[in-house]
């Protein structure tokens, strides 16, 4: 039992900070006021990837840096002290692993280093209006027609479809047998004529969801992940890698440190805020679950070392790491006082004068999904009951 | 004992729910907060027609002399409805305050405007670094040959972008440096105002005074112990405006639970979900029975009357967290819409809870009173 860091580690550690703060401080910290939000995440996204830093989690022989499990985890954790954002997951940590794991020779040579270098982006197309917890409840469907298929339905809640180059969907090629086995896994190209794009606005006011409409669109069966009506096997697959990174643990840590920043500056009854004993406790109340988790999320990193699959735990860590990031938003807004209601323009701006009313009110707003995206945590509970507890 | 309504009382929640039936709705409420001003003209003169505008006034002043009971039907039906109009800020804010400490004169002519529909009305209190305390202010004012001047800047006006007259609260420069309150008019020279929205749709200022000419409200004398005493009756009434929008949300929530289904079944017949419904139906009873307890205790000595009102701030904090996360939670990813109402209930829930003192602040209030 010892979870210090070798010498070599402490060195990876040094890098890491280094380059995050050469790459993303002097560079492109400034250009997220004036660049369109898409550009400028590729552009992000494109950096890593000249550092060979793009997709930590990738095996080497696909282009990935073939890290140790403890080396991504001192990553994750320089990169959020420097504020620097995260890659959008839907290409590098899910259609990527995706592919190298059940795909073609075919698909990997041809999509596996387009998605690597941030050439195109991709989103989720699982959901639907149907079939959200009960996702093999899905109906969109995709008929064969020669080498193609022709796919007709609706996907919702499709996160930046509307950037998008590329959609990996579930899709119902049978309705034989249970629900779960007549799903295929397919790679849709989004400019495939009869493709329609719906802007759904959420309650903080942004444009990042979408609705996903499918008129006769033809798709290669060339496109499509393993075998015909496999396709469930390859997506519980990904849903585990989905819910251990959604833990956001490195980002919780800085949320911390920032929220300290700010009650230091707030004013309470003429004291700082961070001063007020109530407020203190509530902090403290996260703080300790959050060190806690750190180490779960430890302990699960070291199964994956020593080889092992993520399995059901990762639930847990989807469960806490939500609830954490939820009561750091809650307290957030507190700490802002009134200034917790101002609202922004599309970057991020207003006239009130506060410094962070804004952005809290952005991220609570927006927060409140983390408990219902990624399988929500009911069912994340569901599954613990029954495939770690054992109540069937 | 009895928790009945008066037949007044009734009438008057009925012409509440039919106006909202009648004249509100999301989306009719989303186009005129898509607008310049903060809420509907045509709308505040349907208030006054009703005579919601005169509700809190006493007889002498041409109003009904209405209770702390009629303000909370009023402004649970309200808060059912999610109405914007600025009833608080104009009425219950401004009215009351120039009700409680204003000269005859001032009096005869601010509420007659107040309750003809006329004139919108702020208070502005609250500076930079205030948070919840009314007399954590630094704003300044000095008399001069014609009238009072005013230096400062106040924050997060409610209502002070479309207000023609402000209630301002400055330390005035005597000996004992009382806080006292200013009628400021909201056009004058020295006055400028700096507009944005909040997330329920209200459009607030900041608002900078520089030699701001004021007067004073009313003669002087025990202004902060008043403005306190109507800030607590406001506080009252938000509360109340709280309870109506946790009533709409757990009823929505269970109906939404009854039709949704997943896995073949309704989600409300998932015991997991029906738990936390009776959780949040639970935090909705125990608000309504602390509202009453608070609204009785109006009649009451002044300490058992805060304590009862700390008692209740808490509550719809605490529960309105509970109700709010939940209705969200439940609904999936439709509660995370801006289509559904239920978004835009949550978030003038949590405005409410951060009004005139969180949760924390009460709790802390609560226990410096004493058992
Ligand atoms: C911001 C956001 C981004 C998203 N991005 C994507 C995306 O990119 N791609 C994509 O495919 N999907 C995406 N989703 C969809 C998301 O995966 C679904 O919203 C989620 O699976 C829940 O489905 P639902 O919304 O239909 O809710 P429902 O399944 O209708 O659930 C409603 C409520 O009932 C509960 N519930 C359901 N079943 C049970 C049960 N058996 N026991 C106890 N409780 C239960 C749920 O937990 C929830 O609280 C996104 C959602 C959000 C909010």
């Amino acid at each position: 039992m010892d979870t210090r860091f070798t010498k070599q580690e402490i060195a990876f550690r040094e890098e890491a900070r280094l380059f995050f703060a050469e790459a993303y401080t002097s560079d492109f910290k400034p250009r997220y006021e004036a660049a369109d939000y898409r550009q400028w995440q590729i552009d992000w996204q494109k950096v890593l990837y000249e550092r060979g830093w793009a997709a930590p989690g990738w095996p080497r022989e696909y282009g990935g840096p073939g890290w140790t499990p403890t080396q991504r985890y001192i990553f994750e954790a320089e990169r959020a002290n420097a504020d620097a954002p995260d890659v959008i997951p839907f290409g590098l940590k899910m259609a990527g692993p995706t592919i190298y794991t059940s795909g073609n020779e075919a698909q990997k040579a041809y999509f596996l280093p387009r998605i690597l270098k941030s050439e195109d982006w991709w989103c989720q197309g699982y959901s639907e209006t149907g079939a959200g917890s009960d996702l093999a409840a899905l109906k969109t469907r995709a008929v064969a027609d020669g080498d193609d298929y022709i796919v007709n339905g609706a996907k919702i809640w499709t996160t930046y479809a509307h950037y998008a180059d590329w959609i990996f969907c579930l899709v119902r090629t049978s309705s034989e047998g249970k629900p779960q086995q007549g799903i295929s896994f397919l790679l849709i190209d989004m400019t495939s004529p009869g493709i329609k794009v719906n802007p759904i606005i959420t309650l903080d006011g942004q444009h990042s969801l979408n609705e996903v409409e499918f008129h006769e669109v033809r798709v290669p069966k060339a496109n499509r992940i393993g075998e015909e009506n496999k396709g469930w096997t390859y997506a519980k697959a990904l849903l585990m890698h989905e819910r251990t990174g959604i833990a956001g643990l490195a980002n919780s840590m800085r949320g911390l440190a920032q929220l300290r920043e700010m009650a230091a500056t707030e004013r309470h009854g003429g004291r700082p805020l961070l001063e007020n004993p109530s407020f203190r406790h509530r902090l403290a109340d996260v703080e300790v679950e959050l060190l806690a988790l750190e180490f779960t999320e430890l302990r699960v990193l070291s199964t994956l070392a020593a080889g092992a699959a993520p399995g059901p735990e990762s639930s847990l860590l989807k469960i806490k790491g939500t609830e954490i990031q939820q009561a750091l938003q809650e307290l957030s807004m507190e700490a802002a006082g009134y200034y917790q209601g101002v609202l922004t323009d599309e970057r991020g701006k207003d006239d009130s004068g506060h410094p962070f009313g804004g952005a809290v009110r952005q991220q609570y707003m927006y927060g409140r999904a983390a408990t219902v995206y990624a399988g929500s945590n009911e069912v994340q509970k569901n599954i613990i009951a029954k495939a770690v507890l054992g109540l069937a | 004992m009895n928790f009945e309504l008066s037949e007044e009382q009734e009438m008057l929640k009925n012409s509440v729910a039919r106006f909202v039936q009648d004249h509100y709705g999301i989306d009719k409420r989303k186009a005129i907060l898509a607008g310049d001003r903060g809420f509907s003209t045509e709308n505040w003169q349907i208030f006054s027609e009703l005579g919601w505008l005169s509700i809190p006034f006493n007889e002498a002043s041409g109003g009904f002399g209405g209770n702390a009971v009629d303000i909370m039907v009023l402004m649970e039906e309200l808060g059912k409805g999610l109405v914007s109009e600025p009833y608080l800020a104009t009425v219950l804010l401004f009215g009351s305050l120039v009700q409680a400490l204003g000269t005859p004169e001032q009096k005869a002519d601010l509420l007659r405007r107040v309750m003809a529909g006329e004139l919108q009305g702020a208070f502005a209190w609250l500076e930079r670094h205030s948070r919840f305390d009314l007399d954590d202010i630094n704003t300044s004012a000095t008399p001069s040959a014609e009238a009072w001047l005013l230096n400062g800047e106040k924050t997060v006006v409610f209502n002070g972008a479309d207000a023609d007259q402000l209630l301002v609260s400055a330390r005035d420069s005597g000996d004992a440096a009382e806080i006292a309150l200013f009628l400021v008019d909201a056009n004058a020279a020295g006055v400028s105002r700096q507009a944005y929205r909040l997330m329920d749709g209200q459009l607030v200022a900041n608002i900078r005074l520089v030699q701001a000419p004021a007067s004073r409200l009313g003669s002087g004398g025990n202004a902060f112990t008043a403005m306190q005493a109507q800030v607590d009756a406001a506080t009252l009434a938000l509360c109340a405006e709280a309870l109506g929008i946790m009533q709409y949300l757990q009823e929505s929530t269970v109906e939404y639970a009854r039709t949704r289904h997943q896995f073949g079944a309704p989600i409300g017949s998932f015991q997991a979900l029906q738990h936390r419904l009776v959780e949040t139906f639970m935090s909705c009873e125990q608000t309504r029975s602390m509202l009453y307890r608070a609204v009785c205790s109006t009649q009451e000595q002044s300490r058992q009357r805060q304590r009862d009102l700390h008692a209740l701030k808490m509550m719809v904090a605490r529960n309105g967290k509970l109700v709010g996360s939940e209705a969200i939670q439940i609904h999936g990813g439709m509660g995370l819409t801006d289509e559904l109402p239920i978004g835009h209930y949550v978030k003038r829930l949590m405005m409410i809870n951060t009004s005139f003192g969180n949760g924390d602040y009460h709790r802390e209030k609560f226990v410096e009173l004493g058992a």
